[in-house]
């Protein structure tokens, strides 16, 4: 049942939220440095001992590299949701909307809601780096989309997957810890060098793992090469991962009532 | 700042629904809370009258905040009801949530938003017209109007506590409850939140608060409830209690200031040495006087 407030009280709250990261910019400039610095390091230092095979296109590391860096963008910049939720929670604002006759999901919409605008921003800043550094495509319109879409997808799963330790946590440091992980994930997939060349077991949980799967129809659509069926194991780990993801924070969320 | 005038005090009282009968702002029947194997309350029956203040003593883990949780619909009951405004908190949460406002023992404020951009939050999240008007009423009401353009993080605790109760105070919620208001609290910010109480029940608010301090139930109830075992061991006036003891025997012992009178009077209004009297201050600056106190026999 849609609470008759839920898209106003949602505004209100979202634009709470989005205050906080207007007066910490640095929220976002932190979610970028990591990404970036990784960026570098892999174009100009170890990249050029890498061979991204015939199969990746005749583009530079940098072009292969980028999905894989925009991964971890979103990877580090979802800790602060919880981070965010965390501080209401412990703060008491929680308590003091949850007692309040404010639609109950607004709360956590709102947070979701200021995590993918504050990822897209972030996400902006890492390719305007990775221009700046000699990445180019040559992909159409649709195809940006797609990337785009994939993108928000991945942000609102990985999104909602925070705002579970954002309600479990019990300390700031936990709160953010889940995303370390997340982080290094993108290291036993094809991000940073294709799969082929990996030892039997690490290279069975790398094909089988999300980010390979994401990362390369990310990489397709941006190289022009064709998506083929990838494309839709992509969505659909996104999708299961968000289904997953809502039912289990919704869950937690209400328990916190009982 | 907002240039829109203070409009006229009309009260905007929130969507808060028509009370719902004559009866009670609380009532509270046979509720149980256990957690686990802990039974934190087992059968409180408990009401405040509309328009009155009760206070809720109680020791530390006694059950009070669990009490305050339930009638806030922020916890469940296992068992009873309990009714706020006439709505039942488990089947009306709703209407609930839009006549009570819950202040809890540490002010929840946001410490990012400034102390007018709180208030409006909470007038928004009431849904109230005119939330900047809103805001700058409480504002000046509770001595914030200077600190208002400032983010709340930056106010000192009793700031913060006096914002946080002005928060509770938007859209002139039917029934306030106070959880430990002035738990950490210094004297003289303790006296603020006094007549912020105080003020509050002149206007006709239902305020339930709950205390460990005596004196701050003595000086603000009209009704005293002690919250013990899980069950609440007396309900009654400050004198039905006191009566419940053995009769008074007179006795005349000298008077001195106590440290916070001294300490009130020092401090107050900026005055370093308080050179002449005020009425708040004069107990204190007679060094020692003869007053008749009453001891009980057979005192705790």
């Amino acid at each position: 049942m849609m609470d008759r407030h839920f898209w106003g009280d949602t505004a209100v709250l979202t634009r709470r939220s989005l205050t906080h990261v207007l007066r910490s910019p640095d929220t976002i400039v932190t979610t970028a440095v990591m990404p970036v610095a990784i960026m570098l390091l892999f174009v100009f230092v170890l990249g050029g001992s890498i061979d991204t095979g015939a199969g990746a296109g005749a583009g530079s590391y940098v072009d292969y590299l980028l999905p894989g860096i925009l991964l971890i963008t979103v990877a580090t910049g979802v800790s602060y949701t919880a981070y965010r939720l965390f501080l209401d929670l412990q703060g008491g604002l929680l308590e003091r909307f949850r007692s309040m006759p404010v639609a109950r999901t607004s709360v956590l919409w709102a947070h979701v809601l200021t995590s993918l605008v504050a990822n897209v921003v972030s996400l902006v800043l890492v390719v305007g780096v990775a221009v700046a550094i000699g990445f180019r495509s040559g992909a159409a319109v649709p195809a940006w989309l797609g990337v785009v879409g994939i993108m928000l997808l991945f942000t609102l799963a990985l999104t909602w997957l925070a705002v579970i330790p954002g309600l479990t946590a019990t300390s700031v440091e936990g709160a953010s810890a889940f995303s370390y992980p997340l982080v290094f994930l993108p290291f036993l997939s094809s991000a940073f060098a294709p799969t082929d060349a990996m030892p039997g077991p690490v290279r069975w949980f790398a094909e089988h793992q999300p980010v390979t799967a994401i990362v390369d129809a990310l990489r397709a659509l941006l190289t022009q090469q064709p998506v083929g069926t990838g494309i839709w194991t992509a969505l659909a780990w996104c999708v299961g991962l968000l289904v997953l993801a809502v039912l289990v924070a919704a869950r937690t969320y209400r328990r916190k009532l009982s | 700042m907002s240039a829109e005038p203070a409009p006229a005090p009309t009260p905007t009282r929130a969507a808060a629904p028509a009370a719902a009968s004559s009866g009670p702002a609380v009532r509270v029947r046979g509720l149980t809370k256990s957690y686990g194997d802990l039974a934190v309350l087992r059968g409180v029956d408990l009401d405040v009258a509309r328009g009155s203040v009760l206070a809720l003593l109680g020791s530390n883990g006694a059950g009070k905040t669990t009490l305050v949780k339930i009638l806030s619909t922020l916890l469940r009951a296992d068992s009873g009801t309990a009714s706020v405004n006439g709505f039942d908190v488990a089947t009306q949460a709703r209407d609930v949530r839009a006549s009570l406002s819950l202040t809890g023992q540490f002010a929840a404020v946001d410490g990012l938003l400034t102390g007018r951009e709180n208030l409006e939050l909470v007038a928004r999240l009431r849904h109230l017209p005119r939330p900047g008007a809103i805001a700058d009423e409480l504002l000046a009401r509770f001595s914030l109007t200077e600190a208002g353009g400032r983010r709340a993080a930056t106010f000192s605790g009793g700031m913060q506590r006096r914002l946080d109760l002005a928060m509770s105070l938007v859209g002139h919620p039917a029934v306030v409850v106070l959880d430990e208001p002035t738990t950490g609290l210094d004297p003289e910010a303790r006296l603020g939140v006094w007549a912020a109480v105080a003020e509050l029940a002149a206007g006709g608010t239902s305020v339930l608060l709950t205390t460990q301090h005596l004196e701050e139930a003595e000086r603000l109830a009209d009704r005293i409830a002690i919250l013990h075992g899980g069950r609440i061991l007396v309900d009654g006036t400050l004198a039905e209690l006191t009566a419940l003891l053995p009769p008074a025997r007179v006795e005349y012992v000298e008077k001195r200031p106590s440290l916070e009178d001294v300490f009130l009077a020092l401090t107050a209004s900026g005055r370093g040495v308080p050179a002449e009297p005020s009425t708040a201050t004069s107990a204190a600056s007679t060094t020692s006087t003869t007053t008749r106190t009453t001891e009980r026999e057979g005192d705790l």
